[in-house]
């Protein structure tokens, strides 16, 4: 590299030029777009270096367990400029998502210490806190000998870091009064809308703006567009049925999943909001899901909606995303809309799932895998993972606030954007936080099966959910 | 020099002594890796005991087991277990059984045939699993689209909660039938010939033949069959689990899906072991009662011999 690009790629990173100054200049030293951006990744790992001692640790090696995901490949792409930053050395073994999590209760409960740090959602935190299994990362944040002074933890979007962050005491408050921070954002999804295009347009539909709205446009897609069905959403005996469009959705309706009392927990289930909600969700797959639904996750709600088989999905705004791209039949036909179920309700209240970065208490290399955590969640690697790869729900504000990120989105992804804008502002979680979550939603996914297939009538079921997950919270006394 | 020859026997004797240790060690070793896990989990199964509450953990007796006489899931998880064995086995020895009479014959076709039904076998019950979710699929697969001639059109396979059932038992037959075939063709072949040579010259007819010559002398046979189908058939785990977690609702909730669920997800291990105890005793009844009547079967027939 030449004195003048690296003094003109110093200029950029230390935030002297304007991102058209450094593009017009570097031009003009007859350097191409992608030679200048690895010129200028190379500037920000120098001054990442500069500022604080990543080189603590060198010859280090952090052995990571990552779920085979888009956000990992984008982290194992950026491998190498960890590896310059810090001389470390990174393993990791990588699973599928139907038996990661198994992986990570089987190496923890086990006390191995054979990770170093894993990817985990908030919900397994609950688990893995109490647990004794993960270090609060307070300890790290809050010391400036252990963290980069640019790390910017303020930076991450508010309810992602309190989502990662809690005290253990069933029912209080994410992000709350004695909150432990179990993990660290790293990227996340939200839920809305994801349709084809065609479909909509040859129907001449518009996007649905609300439930009602929802299950009309979706049976009529079922009805009359030739074979696709409505909507597709995810259906199997598992907790990540609740979790996506459902809980948003029931949110909206104004449902909660618990009342909270006197430090006990009561399932709300039963209540009128609920039954209200429930009857339209069950009628909606009734009449305008896949034929199969009891068995869908999230692969197949994604694959119909990018094999043109179904109209469009609830699910994870990322998910639509993915199925716009490349190698997908319906690639460049998908659009985004944002959805507030209740139609009293004016903005959507979308859940979300954040994957994060944990640190295992059984490593032997904690300080050394918090700095690679810290890598992994810092502006430079976001913004690495936003701009050149699919990590296109980042956890920055500043990321979201990047023009070049925000271009290549609006430019090759209409709607996504402005699907994002208008849902994020009260997207986290909803879920109350407490050590039974998988108990409770995969009994909950069980008893919406059963409604679906009417087995038994909403109402009639919902009660029954309620008195199983009360009898569950009363064993474990927190009911 | 004296000293030196002396030890020579001693070495001899020791070694010779030592031999039989040496040989049953790795027997030792397996038992011992038995032995550890069960009772282990014996010892959590009486522990109120969730990996995510620790300072939960206490010893409460058979709380655990109680807990499950007043639990409708539990009941519900014995009621699809026995329907699940019952109707496997059943049915895998009966087509086993008649697959075996029709290749009885040591004609080359049969042997070709034996063969090629043996394939199912050969093929991992989860991967089995997989293929009969892709040809059960509504929108693709071959089998809806057969169902569909007969006019069956919203045949939902395992995603309804009527039809699970029948859909992994479809599955379990298609993997497990060939073994029973194979076991039964073996004790066909093995018959003494005399019995059927007399029956044939006296003019009995077939199903005489069949009910008081053939069966009998099978039963050996039949027995061991039923008793490792069995066994395997109430331990069910992949075919279940990989074709729909359990579900619909608690439709396929066996014991090993149910135990599972517990640790991997609900991280309640006394729960989970205790679980896995009654699934125990479940099976050391059955092999027990097998063993026993396998044994009488053989003394009969070492009687009639």
């Amino acid at each position: 590299m030449s004195n003048k690009a690296r003094d003109l790629c110093n200029a950029r990173v230390a935030g002297r030029i304007s991102r058209r100054e450094f593009g017009k200049r570097i031009a003009a030293l007859g350097i191409g777009a992608a030679a200048a951006d690895g010129l200028l990744q190379a500037s920000y790992t120098r001054a990442m270096a500069a500022s604080f001692d990543w080189m603590k640790y060198k010859g280090t090696t952090v052995k990571l367990l990552l779920n085979k995901h888009p956000y990992a490949d984008a982290m194992i792409a950026d491998l190498d400029a960890f590896r310059t930053l810090t001389g470390m050395d990174v393993k990791y073994d990588i699973f599928p998502e139907d038996v990661y999590f198994d992986k990570v209760t089987a190496a923890l409960s086990s006390r191995s210490s054979q990770y170093d740090a894993f990817m985990t959602g908030a919900y397994q935190t609950w688990q893995y806190g109490p647990a004794g299994w993960l270090v609060d990362m307070n300890e790290y944040l809050h010391d400036a000998e252990k963290t980069a002074p640019d790390y910017d933890f303020e930076d991450m979007l508010p309810n992602l870091r309190a989502s990662d962050s809690w005290s253990g005491v069933p029912g209080a408050p994410l992000g709350g009064a004695g909150a432990k921070q179990w993990a660290i954002p790293w990227g996340f999804e939200l839920y809305s809308i994801s349709y084809n295009r065609n479909i909509f347009d040859r129907l001449k539909i518009t996007p649905p703006e609300n439930l009602p709205d929802l299950i009309e446009k979706a049976t009529k897609i079922t009805k009359d567009a030739g074979g696709p069905y409505g909507v597709g959403v995810r259906g199997s005996r598992s907790w990540a049925t609740i979790h996506p469009g459902f809980l948003s959705g029931y949110t909206n309706y104004g449902a909660h999943d618990f009342t909270v009392a006197d430090g006990k927990l009561k399932s709300a289930v039963d209540s009128a909001e609920s039954k209200a909600f429930h009857e339209l969700w069950v009628k909606m797959i009734q009449e305008a899901g896949p034929k199969n639904w009891a068995t869908y996750t999230w692969y197949q709600v994604g694959q119909d909606l990018g094999a043109g088989a179904s109209g469009m999905i609830y699910d994870a705004d990322i998910l639509g995303y993915f199925m716009n791209g490349a190698g997908n039949k319906e690639a460049g036909h998908i659009g985004y809309a944002p959805i507030a179920p209740n139609p009293e309700a004016k903005d959507p209240t979308s859940n979300i799932w954040i994957w994060s970065l944990a640190l295992s208490n059984f490593s032997n290399a904690k300080d050394a895998a918090w700095y690679f955590i810290q890598w992994a969640t810092s502006k430079q690697h976001d913004m690495f993972g936003a701009r050149k790869k699919d990590l296109v729900d980042p956890v920055r504000a500043s990321v979201w606030a990047d023009k070049v990120f925000q271009d290549r989105i609006s430019g090759s992804y209409p709607g996504y954007l402005e699907t994002y804008q208008a849902t994020a502002p009260d997207a986290k979680i909803y879920f109350t936080p407490q050590p039974l979550f998988f108990n409770v939603t995969t009994e909950w996914a069980a008893a919406l099966q059963r409604m679906v297939a009417k087995e038994v009538a909403v109402s009639e079921g919902l009660d029954q959910l309620a008195a199983t997950i009360n009898r569950e919270l009363r064993d474990a006394g927190i009911g | 020099m004296s000293d030196f020859a002396l030890p020579v026997p001693a070495k001899r004797w020791r070694v010779g002594h030592l031999l039989p240790y040496l040989l049953s060690l790795p027997s030792l070793l397996v038992c011992v890796g038995i032995v550890i896990p069960f009772v282990a989990s014996a010892i959590y199964s009486l522990q109120r005991y969730n990996l995510a509450f620790p300072t939960g953990r206490a010893f409460i007796g058979f709380g655990n087991y109680l807990s499950f006489l007043s639990d409708p899931s539990f009941w519900n998880t014995v009621e699809v277990s026995v329907i699940y064995t019952a109707a496997t086995v059943g049915i895998e020895l009966l087509l086993g059984l008649a697959i075996a009479l029709l290749l009885r014959e040591r004609t080359f076709v049969n042997n070709v045939i034996s063969v090629v039904l043996m394939l199912p076998l050969m093929t991992a019950p989860a991967l089995a699993s997989l293929m009969w979710k892709l040809m059960t699929n509504p929108g693709f697969g071959v089998l809806s689209w057969a169902v569909s001639l007969i006019g069956l059109n919203n045949f939902k396979w395992a995603s309804d909660p009527h039809t699970a059932m029948l859909t992994v038992v479809l599955v379990d037959i298609w993997v497990y039938t060939p073994f029973i075939m194979i076991l039964l063709l073996a004790g066909l072949r093995s018959l003494p010939p005399a019995p059927f040579e007399a029956a044939q010259l006296d003019g009995v007819p077939a199903r005489f033949v069949f009910f008081r010559v053939t069966l009998p002398m099978l039963s050996p046979f039949i027995v061991t069959a039923c008793l490792f189908r069995l066994l395997d058939s109430i331990q069910q785990f992949d075919i279940i689990y990989a074709m729909t977690q359990g579900g619909p609702g608690d439709s396929l909730m066996v014991f090993q899906v149910r135990a599972y669920l517990e640790f991997f997800q609900y991280t309640n291990v006394g729960r989970s072991a205790a679980l896995l105890m009654v699934l125990w005793v479940i099976t050391y009844f059955l092999s027990d009662r097998f063993v026993r009547q396998w044994h009488k079967l053989r003394e009969r027939r070492q009687g009639h011999a």
